[in-house]
């Protein structure tokens, strides 16, 4: 027990730390790294909190997908945050945003407190019925009706896919068109350059028109 | 990266298997963690991989940008079109219980199906747009 604590508390330490690197280093590269070292540390906080599809998620799209984007932006854009001025209204916004985030988890129940409305829910109980063998779930929670429970899990063992893909199917098709518009987008305003074929009517000649050669 | 090695000869002795990661990742949500969307990153990640190592016009003729694009819409389509069949089989939009006895695995399969062609397609899609930028300059 004080060992899994410890590693909690190492991990969320090295998260903060990372997180007060990121934002104290100007070099745009060394933060690139450092995000993904970040996501990476918080998959590992995720599946310490038994959140496996979550940590999943987080270790390649976080730490491996999003860190090799952003590398990619930075071959264009350069390595080089520009120095802006720092002003002390962007710090007030901060604090107060943050001071707003901490205030709304007073109202959460104690982590790990067994009558925590996420634990009561039909949802968390199906998700360990499917997970537990049924015949020893009964007999250690003979307050929901297995049937009930059976008929709820739809028969599928992992509840997090069902609740994404059947329960909340149409969320995730939202989603979906979400990563279908980023793609979208990314197409419309950088893609297809090497694929274009102008015409040479429609090429336009951006040379001033003082600077242009006699025709 | 082209001179490296060992990096090429670790990528090649890789790529298939992270590939296969994916399917397995894509076909097993249903039983452990893991579902469409990380199957769709991963596999993408092989193929940037494979375009990072051996150069982005090794990785544009064994998947073409063309196919890459299609495959950003026909995920979507896909994901659409098991919502419409439902409604056409008397149920609701996107009801798998439509589909019959197994209707909910056979509708959750497929719709992860659209969501990994579409996420993978978008990733690869993202990489080559950008690729293609720096290699114009």
């Amino acid at each position: 027990m004080i060992g899994e604590q410890l590693i909690g508390v190492i991990l969320l330490a090295l998260l903060a730390l990372t997180a007060i690197t990121i934002a104290r280093l100007r070099n745009l590269l060394a933060t690139a790294m450092l995000s993904g070292i970040f996501s990476l540390l918080g998959a590992c906080w995720m599946l310490f909190l038994d959140a496996p599809d979550v940590a999943f998620t987080e270790a390649a799209v976080g730490a491996g997908i999003s860190t090799i984007l952003i590398l990619a932006t930075l071959c264009v854009v350069g390595a080089d945050e520009k120095q802006v001025q720092e002003s002390p209204l962007a710090l007030l916004v901060v604090l107060v945003a943050g001071g707003v985030l901490v205030y709304g988890t007073l109202d959460m129940p104690r982590f790990g407190d067994p009558n925590a409305p996420a634990h009561q829910s039909l949802v968390t109980q199906a998700y360990l019925y499917s997970a537990n063998a049924p015949a020893e779930h009964r007999e250690t929670q003979p307050s929901r009706d297995a049937h009930e429970l059976e008929t709820f899990a739809v028969g599928i063992p992992n509840t997090v896919t069902t609740v994404l893909a059947s329960f909340r199917g149409y969320d995730t098709m939202g989603e979906t068109a979400v990563i279908f518009t980023a793609g979208l987008g990314v197409v419309v305003i950088l893609g297809g350059a090497r694929h274009r074929r102008f015409e040479p009517s429609e090429t336009v000649d951006i040379t001033p028109s003082d600077e242009r050669p006699e025709a | 990266m082209k001179n490296h090695v060992i990096l090429r000869v670790v990528t090649k002795l890789l790529i298939p298997y992270i590939l296969l990661y994916a399917f397995y990742v894509q076909w097993h949500g249903d039983y452990g963690p893991g579902g469409g969307f990380q199957a769709g990153v991963i596999f993408a990640a092989g193929i940037i991989l494979y375009a990072l190592v051996f150069g982005l016009q090794a990785a544009e003729d064994a998947i073409h940008p063309r196919v890459v694009h299609a495959g950003v819409a026909a995920g979507l389509l896909l994901y659409l079109a098991v919502g419409v069949v439902a409604l056409l089989l008397g149920g609701n939009f996107l009801d798998y219980d439509a589909f019959g006895h197994h209707g909910q695995h056979h509708g959750i399969l497929l719709v992860e199906t659209g969501v990994f062609i579409t996420v993978a397609s978008v990733m690869v899609t993202i990489f080559y747009s950008f690729a293609e930028l720096v290699r114009s300059d």
